[in-house]
């Protein structure tokens, strides 16, 4: 989330897109609400009308799928009756800057397009730069290259009739939500968008939230109050492990991991770190360098910089990214080509899409470990329905481990915000913390390359697991100093000396020579000394500036530097002057800044506010995604059309796609589109909430929604069992059926949507049915592999 | 702080935050409320966050100073500015997911072809697993790709997980896996 979750109360309009909070994050609904209570508009865009919707004034039904019509026709809207915040879009943002002239834009296709390769070419859209090297820019936008006449342009053809056309959505629904949003874009309003899975869950994820962040932008709804763009996660650490780099494409601290063409630590410093040329731009990421060379030094305190470089893994520069992410792993896996498998704290076997495909490749493992709460789907696998356990070879490992209140640690939750949990209870039955078990076992495979020798030892050898131990056991207060840092030697830095040992007070004081440690740059500031760690704060005082945005600075600690809004630069005007003085963010008053902590620092209008972005203007036109610069609808890999109404470019032409992956595209076999959602009750694959009695009394089994319509014309009464099949699998089921769940009009066909919780698993409880992926497909999208489980085809009869 | 403003609490999260779930409202009927109070009188609170959507609602748990030393009652923390004390039907059934029988005490193991778990001791497993590791990685260990170039891993062992694990324990964990040499790492953020 760029906000926090209390700042939404100081929305005036809150767009809910692709998510259910009332349902799915239910306290931060309490959020929602308090901001319905001070008078804004509340909006639900979803395909089933839910808990959500029903506390919203305005709300539209779209069909899974249909996200960037929506959108598109929102942007069209905004642009072509100037409702923009004019001034933040001139000044904070690249609307003014010219586009090269190789870029275009032709029926669904990005100018670079390699078709044999399914990859663009993408600088063909770089920006012109001026001799300076710097972005040129045209501040009357006259230049028909500019980035706001190129997105006009391209947007154009999302009238309401193309829009309605594609999502299956009244003119009238699109109009009001438009209108109503759109009413954000003046200098003291504020609008916000909350949006989770059915965002990021399709083959054009990533230009879905690009989408709205165009429309933010716009409206000048990026770092204020009641702004921003909040995705709204599911997991109580998944931004933690995200910020810890558990991907194959980054390191702690989103520092991307080196590929096989850098030779030389250098070459891959050089490679990652962007430069700007324009005195105003902040270009933060100019600073890798530094956190690059500390993360090496939490690892390999002992190696060179260089020597360290040579220890970490490579993954292939001449292959895509995607081969290394999820959906890939599990297909060569499914070719017998993985031998082993660590699934830690996971259920692989129900989360992932195509579930039936992941259970069958873990058979063709040597072993598997799994580390978990409960045994679960994947841990046995190898007895579920279908499967023959004498014939499949492979070994599986159970470690039981604590739960989250038996240990302690910290968690960083959607707001940023890193909270330390204590400790409760000792483990019970003496299981163990997932931190002892893996120091442990990483101790007996060290012990063996020390003892026997083996296939380059040497980054095992020398892995500073010093750091995280104490009294023999897995220390969380000894390593959350790693992730600060702290200096190797004394280092005098503007005058002041710090000591070797001593926690680095701020990322700013990052070293690139080496001489500190920080194991995740974006947590230095988290544990300025060694027996302090800000995350432990129960303080909730704060300033009438911080109290007025129910803002709480000293309640633990948000990263980065205990900044609350990000880029809340852009809330200012050049003089250091709100926008909004009722609901200021930051303020420049007697010469410094008061409020939220500043992005970028420095005197008012001395910087551009986007600091993470290369040359500090807010991203209209996005040159660095795989899929284009702007977003373009494309029907999902699986839909009910063959053509759609915006180009002959059905799907997303550089999607994640498997030859052998089986796809129903308007095949009457499977009429209906499907979605997976999650119910209050039960979280994610149900691992952790099928055991408890009073979650499953409420919820006790996988239901299938309907609606009456579609539910007459196959004979279905409502609580009879159903069959949901797909190409890839079947889920049995409960009908539901409903009118919270409509039919649509799309390209003049009527089509059904239907859908269902993925929460069940076979293991338990008994006749509560299976995991919902069991139907989905392992397409992707193309910059992160994010399967497409929100929008496919799958057809629904009597079982 | 009176327990009778927590146990109040606690009865407005269920009824306030979490009209779906009516069925906390009826378990807990006035004489077990009660006996809760009873137990609060010789316990330790510690204070922790939801180990499930990433809201971050802050809890109390109650662990008893006597007996086994369990967790008695986790409840919202009504100082958390976020939840205010208020919890989702998945935060407030909390403690049966710590507390609950299902949980194995010990490792398991599954032979090839087996059809059944068997019960072992944690160093035989720390102990089987390495040596597993250790054959895998020094079988598959490729120092340069086809191209001729360093890369210095192995790309035949996988990890998947873990958002549910601290930010110290995530971070270890990365450390390891790439000490030994993997490149598919993945968690629950790609899916
Ligand atoms: S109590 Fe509910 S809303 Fe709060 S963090 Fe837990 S799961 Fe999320």
């Amino acid at each position: 989330m760029t906000n926090y979750w209390e700042d939404i109360s100081n929305s005036d309009c809150v767009l809910m897109m692709g998510c259910n909070p009332a349902e799915n994050h239910p306290i931060s609904f309490k959020w929602v609400l308090r901001a319905k209570d001070k008078g804004a508009t509340l909006i639900h865009v979803d395909p089933r009308f839910t808990r959500t919707t029903g506390h919203c004034q305005l709300s539209a039904h779209l069909r899974s799928g249909s996200d960037i019509a929506f959108i598109g026709g929102m942007i069209n809207y905004i642009l072509a009756n100037k409702l923009f915040f004019a001034d933040y879009m001139r000044e904070y943002t690249n609307a003014s800057f010219v586009v090269g002239s190789k870029f275009s834009f032709k029926d669904g296709l990005f100018s670079g397009f390699d078709a044999k390769k399914k990859v663009y070419d993408k600088s063909t859209w770089a920006f012109e730069m001026d001799a300076n090297g710097v972005p040129v820019r045209d501040d009357s936008f006259k230049n028909p290259r500019c980035v706001l006449n190129l997105l006009q342009k391209h947007f154009e053809r999302y009238t309401l009739d193309a829009v309605t056309a594609a999502t299956g959505t009244s003119k009238e629904d699109l109009l009001a939500v438009y209108k109503a949003f759109a009413s954000t874009g003046t200098a003291e309003r504020s609008g916000t968008i909350m949006y989770a899975m059915g965002y990021t869950q399709k083959t054009v994820g990533v230009q879905n939230i690009r989408s709205m962040s165009i429309v933010q932008l716009l409206l000048g709804n990026i770092g204020v109050a009641g702004g921003g763009v909040n995705a709204l996660r599911g997991e109580s650490n998944v931004q933690g492990s995200t910020d810890q780099g558990l991907l194959a494409n980054i390191l702690p601290g989103y520092i991307d991991v080196p590929k096989s063409s850098f030779a030389k630590y250098e070459d891959w410093v050089k490679a990652s770190t962007p430069v700007s040329k324009d005195p105003k731009s902040v270009n933060w990421w100019g600073n890798k360098p530094k956190y690059i060379a500390s993360l090496l030094k939490s690892m390999y305190p002992e190696a060179t910089l260089e020597e360290a470089f040579q220890m970490l893994p490579k993954v292939d520069a001449h292959r895509k990214m995607t081969d290394y992410f999820w959906l890939n792993i599990f297909e060569r896996m499914h070719k017998g080509e993985m031998k082993g498998l660590f699934a830690w704290g996971m259920n692989p076997a129900c989360g992932g899409a195509n579930a039936q495909k992941n259970r069958e490749a873990m058979g063709k493992l040597k072993w598997l470990v799994n580390v978990n709460l409960y045994e679960n789907e994947t841990s046995s696998f190898w007895k579920g329905p279908g499967m023959k356990p004498e014939s499949i070879k492979t070994e599986v490992f159970f470690l039981p481990c604590a739960a989250s209140y038996e240990k302690e640690g910290s968690v960083t939750n959607s707001s940023r915000v890193v909270q330390w949990r204590y400790r409760g209870p000792h483990p019970l039955n003496n299981v163990k913390p997932d931190g002892d078990i893996m120091l442990e076992l990483f101790k007996e495979i060290r012990g063996m390359y020390e003892k026997d020798g083996g296939a380059y030892p040497d980054p095992i050898k020398a892995l500073n697991i010093a750091d995280w131990e104490e009294h023999n056991e897995y220390s969380p207060r000894k390593v959350a100093r790693l992730l600060n840092g702290y200096f190797l030697k004394d280092v005098t830095i503007n005058g002041t000396t710090y000591t070797k040992g001593q926690q680095v007070p701020s990322f700013a004081m990052l070293q690139a020579d080496g001489s500190t440690t920080s194991g995740c740059w974006v947590l230095c500031g988290m544990q300025p000394a060694a027996d302090k760690h800000l995350g432990m704060r129960r303080d909730k005082t704060a300033t009438e500036m911080q109290a007025n945005l129910s803002m709480t600075p000293n309640w633990a600690w948000a990263w980065p530097v205990n900044r609350r809004i990000i880029y809340n630069r852009a809330s200012v005007d050049a003089t250091g002057k709100p926008f909004a003085p009722q609901k200021a963010v930051i303020a420049w008053k007697d010469g410094k800044w008061v409020g939220d902590v500043v992005d970028g620092g420095g005197d008012p209008g001395t910087k551009h506010p986007f600091i993470m972005q290369t040359h500090g203007m807010g991203a209209l036109f996005g040159p660095g995604r795989e899929d284009g610069p702007f977003p373009e609808h494309y029907e999902p890999m699986e839909s009910p059309l063959k053509k759609h109404g915006f180009s002959n470019q059905r799907v997303n032409p550089v999607a994640y796609l498997l030859p052998t992956e089986k796809l129903a595209i308007a095949d009457a076999k499977f009429p209906h589109i499907c979605t997976t959602y999650r119910v209050t009750e039960h979280w994610q694959t149900g691992l952790m909430t099928r055991r408890q009695e009073w979650l499953l009394e409420a919820e006790p089994e996988v239901f299938c929604e309907m609606n009456p319509a579609l539910a007459k014309s196959i004979g279905i009464n409502n609580g009879d069992r159903v069959l949901l099949s797909s190409p890839r699998g079947e889920v049995n089921a409960v009908a539901m059926v409903t009118e919270r769940i409509q039919s649509f009009t799309i390209m003049g066909k009527e089509v059904h949507q239907i859908g269902l919780p993925w929460h069940y698993g076979w293991v338990t409880p008994n006749f509560g049915g299976d995991s919902a992926n069991l139907l989905t497909s392992s397409v992707g999208e193309p910059n992160t592999g994010i399967p497409e489980t929100k929008a496919f085809m799958a057809n629904v009869r009597k079982a | 702080m009176p327990v009778s403003r927590r146990t109040f609490l606690k009865f407005t999260a269920g009824a306030v935050s979490c009209s779906a779930f009516t069925g906390l409202g009826i378990s807990l009927a006035p004489a077990m409320a009660q006996a809760e109070i009873l137990k609060f009188q010789k316990t330790t609170i510690t204070t922790t966050v939801c180990c499930y959507c990433a809201v971050g609602c802050g809890l109390l748990v109650h662990t008893a100073d006597e007996g086994k030393g369990r967790s008695v009652n986790v409840e919202g923390d009504p100082d958390h500015p976020v939840n205010e004390g208020a919890l989702c039907a998945k935060g407030a059934a909390m403690r049966q997911m710590a507390e609950n029988k299902a949980r194995p005490p010990k490792p398991m193991y599954r032979a090839a072809g087996a059809k059944e778990w068997k019960e072992v001791e944690w160093d035989w497993a720390y102990a089987e697993i390495a040596k597993r590791v250790k054959a895998e990685r020094d079988a598959s260990f490729t120092l340069k790709n086809s191209k001729g170039e360093t890369v210095n891993r192995t790309e035949t062992m996988v990890s998947l997980g873990s958002a549910a694990l601290d930010n110290e324990e995530c971070w270890s964990y990365q450390a390891i896996q790439r000490a030994l040499g993997l490149v598919h790492i993945e968690h629950q953020a790609r899916i």
